[in-house]
């Protein structure tokens, strides 16, 4: 664990991107206390006011207002718990899924695999934003339905991952042990398959949460995601357009809260490809390896040509 | 090899019927079409009439080997909201939505592969480490946003490219680069670390030791090692760009393609222009598939097809 977080504040990049995700998770905690005004309460005298620093611009309203006279700020602190939820809710949900299918297609085997592979075949081919937008509009947009929709759009490439990493233990030693002395599939499967899965398991939902909360903002900006009065990043950027000729704050806010979000959740995302990646990991010490070589080596005498 | 083709022929055919389905599903079954296209004041005796002139007061089974039998000849019946055939309709905006995605993604390869190059050959130098993190955050920026930033940009501040429209060939610049920076990014980074990984073969080093030019060791014999992957990633990337990007590209530019359509054709509530966009868009996703293959066999010929 200290090697661990030792390592993690040797990577720069990836102790930054940890600190804004645990600091974003605060902030939509604490959503209520932090943000000046509610992000529902109008002020119409104060329509489409600017930010501080431009002309106009006044220490109530710190990032502008709406044209409904809604504090920006308050709205973009809110809009982080919309989208840590369904980011979070659906990694849960399609993760879930898709590693128990995974786990029965790699450890049955056979015709069952054969099914549910040619199933995941099927479905990572359609066209998915398009039927998520349709089943949208047919069965009502709202948080739920979001969250729903994409989780049934989402699950395939856990189902894959985990199926390929089952096939690859199956065989070994320890493994074909526990069958012997008689454990029972479950207690295999959960017992001895599953922690062997961890890491790369949680690389991917660490990667396709940043995919969902661009999904989300996305699904929100085109009308059939998070439906006012509750706020969104899309939907706010959705809204913001507009206005955008007059007040170019309200498109650029949430849409700067929605990129810091993904680049953060990115950049841990990344860091824990090379942690956990034995290949990385390998490339990495060589490359360590290398660099030492050259400090060490006299000019000219390098080993490797210079690429 | 012909053997392999059939296959995946046939595994296309499963997923164009079972995007059909679905969306057959959903529509009829899940949700009660009559109730999302009529208005809320419509009286009983409109509904029933709307029922039987779309034929949604037959048994279920009835209308669903009628829906087949349509598909077969191509025809979802006629758009409710523009009373002409559905399928007219969208041969007519495919064309747009296909130089869209081909532009875009084209854009993309054509920039990867220099830059991912450069950032390759000095793994964990300055250039490679600004690559990799401006391809960071070209994964982190939404679409639409960056579409907008655009326009604002551009077209309001400096007024040097229009808003949105398909006029003249300035009106393809902005939805162009919308369109490729994701892919740009993801594929800068396939294209670095594959390099990477072939610089590093024994081969490598024969050719330099045999005295081969540095561009032709790098940009041939490394390169053409490390493009499966890319190609690969291209064809996602292409496929992404139809059946995804394209929705909303084309809404912020109002570029009047099947995904603008799509959303309009939503927003009327419009469910057999809907059907045939999205049986289209299926058909076409199967399609970049199967010739991705036949691009694996032409850049790998030892690939054995199976």
């Amino acid at each position: 664990m200290k090697s661990l977080l030792d390592e993690l504040w040797r990577d720069k990049a990836g102790s930054t991107g940890i600190v804004m995700v645990v600091a974003l998770i605060l902030m939509a905690a604490a959503a209520p206390l932090i943000a000046p005004y509610s992000p529902t309460t109008q002020d119409l005298r104060a329509r489409l006011a600017p930010p501080v620093w431009e002309d106009n611009g006044s220490w109530k309203h710190i990032l502008g207002t709406d044209h409904l006279g809604r504090d920006v700020l308050s709205r973009v602190i809110h809009g982080s718990r919309v989208s840590l939820t369904v980011g979070a809710a659906v990694v849960l949900i399609a993760g879930t899924f898709g590693v128990i299918l995974g786990l029965v297609a790699g450890y049955r085997g056979g015709r069952t695999d054969s099914f549910i592979m040619r199933w995941i075949d099927t479905q990572v081919a359609f066209p998915g934003l398009l039927i998520a937008l349709i089943i949208l509009a047919v069965i009502g947009p709202s948080m739920l339905t979001v969250v729903l929709v994409l989780s049934l759009n989402g699950w395939m490439v856990y189902g894959r991952l985990t199926r390929g990493a089952v096939l690859s233990v199956r065989q070994t030693a320890y493994v074909e042990a526990a069958e012997m002395v008689g454990c029972s599939s479950v207690r295999v499967v959960f017992r001895h398959i599953l922690p062997n899965l961890t890491s790369p398991l949680l690389t991917l939902a660490i990667l396709e949460f940043a995919r969902i909360v661009l999904a989300e903002a996305a699904l929100s900006f085109l009308g059939m995601g998070i439906q006012p009065p509750a706020t969104s990043w899309g939907l706010d950027v959705a809204t913001g357009k507009n206005y955008m000729f007059r007040a170019w704050w309200l498109v650029t806010f949430p849409g700067v809260a929605i990129s810091i979000t993904v680049l953060a959740v990115n950049l841990v995302a990344s860091w824990m490809r090379l942690i956990s990646d034995p290949q990385e990991r390998e490339k990495q010490f060589a490359r360590q390896m290398r660099a030492l070589r050259k400090k060490h080596a006299p000019q000219g005498l390098q080993e490797t040509p210079s690429l | 090899m012909g053997r392999y083709f059939l296959k995946r022929l046939l595994q296309g055919g499963g997923v164009i019927i079972g995007v059909t389905v679905l969306v057959f599903v959903v529509t009829r079954l899940v949700g009660d079409p009559v109730k999302v296209m009529l208005p809320l004041e419509a009286t009983a005796e409109q509904r029933a009439e709307f029922e039987k002139q779309l034929g949604l007061d037959r048994p279920i089974h009835v209308q669903f080997v009628d829906f087949m039998g349509g598909l077969t000849r191509l025809d979802f019946g006629d758009s409710l909201w523009q009373r002409r055939p559905a399928m007219r309709i969208v041969f007519e905006k495919l064309p747009l939505t296909l130089e869209l995605a081909f532009m875009g993604i084209g854009l993309a390869f054509f920039l990867s592969i220099p830059l991912g190059i450069i950032a390759a050959l000095r793994p964990g130098g300055a250039s490679d480490r600004s690559t990799v993190f401006l391809s960071l955050i070209g994964l982190s920026v939404p679409q639409f946003w960056l579409g907008l930033l655009l326009i604002v940009v551009f077209a309001v501040q400096l007024g040097w490219l229009p808003t949105s429209g398909v006029d003249t060939p300035a009106h393809l610049i902005m939805p162009t680069i919308t369109m490729a920076l994701p892919a740009l990014a993801r594929l800068v980074m396939i294209v670095r670390s594959s390099m990477i990984d072939e610089l590093n073969q024994q081969y490598v080093r024969t050719c330099f030791a045999k005295g081969i030019s540095f561009y032709r060791v790098v940009g041939v014999h490394a390169l053409r090692n490390a493009a499966l992957p890319v190609v690969t990633l291209c064809g996602w990337e292409l496929i992404r760009a139809v059946a995804g990007y394209s929705v909303v590209v084309e809404t912020v530019f109002a570029w009047p393609g099947l995904g603008l359509t799509a959303i309009q054709a939503i927003e009327r509530e419009d469910l057999i222009l809907l059907q045939a966009i999205v049986f289209t868009v299926a058909v076409l996703v199967v399609l970049i598939n199967i010739l991705m293959d036949v691009a694996y066999k032409a850049i790998d010929p030892r690939l054995k097809l199976a």
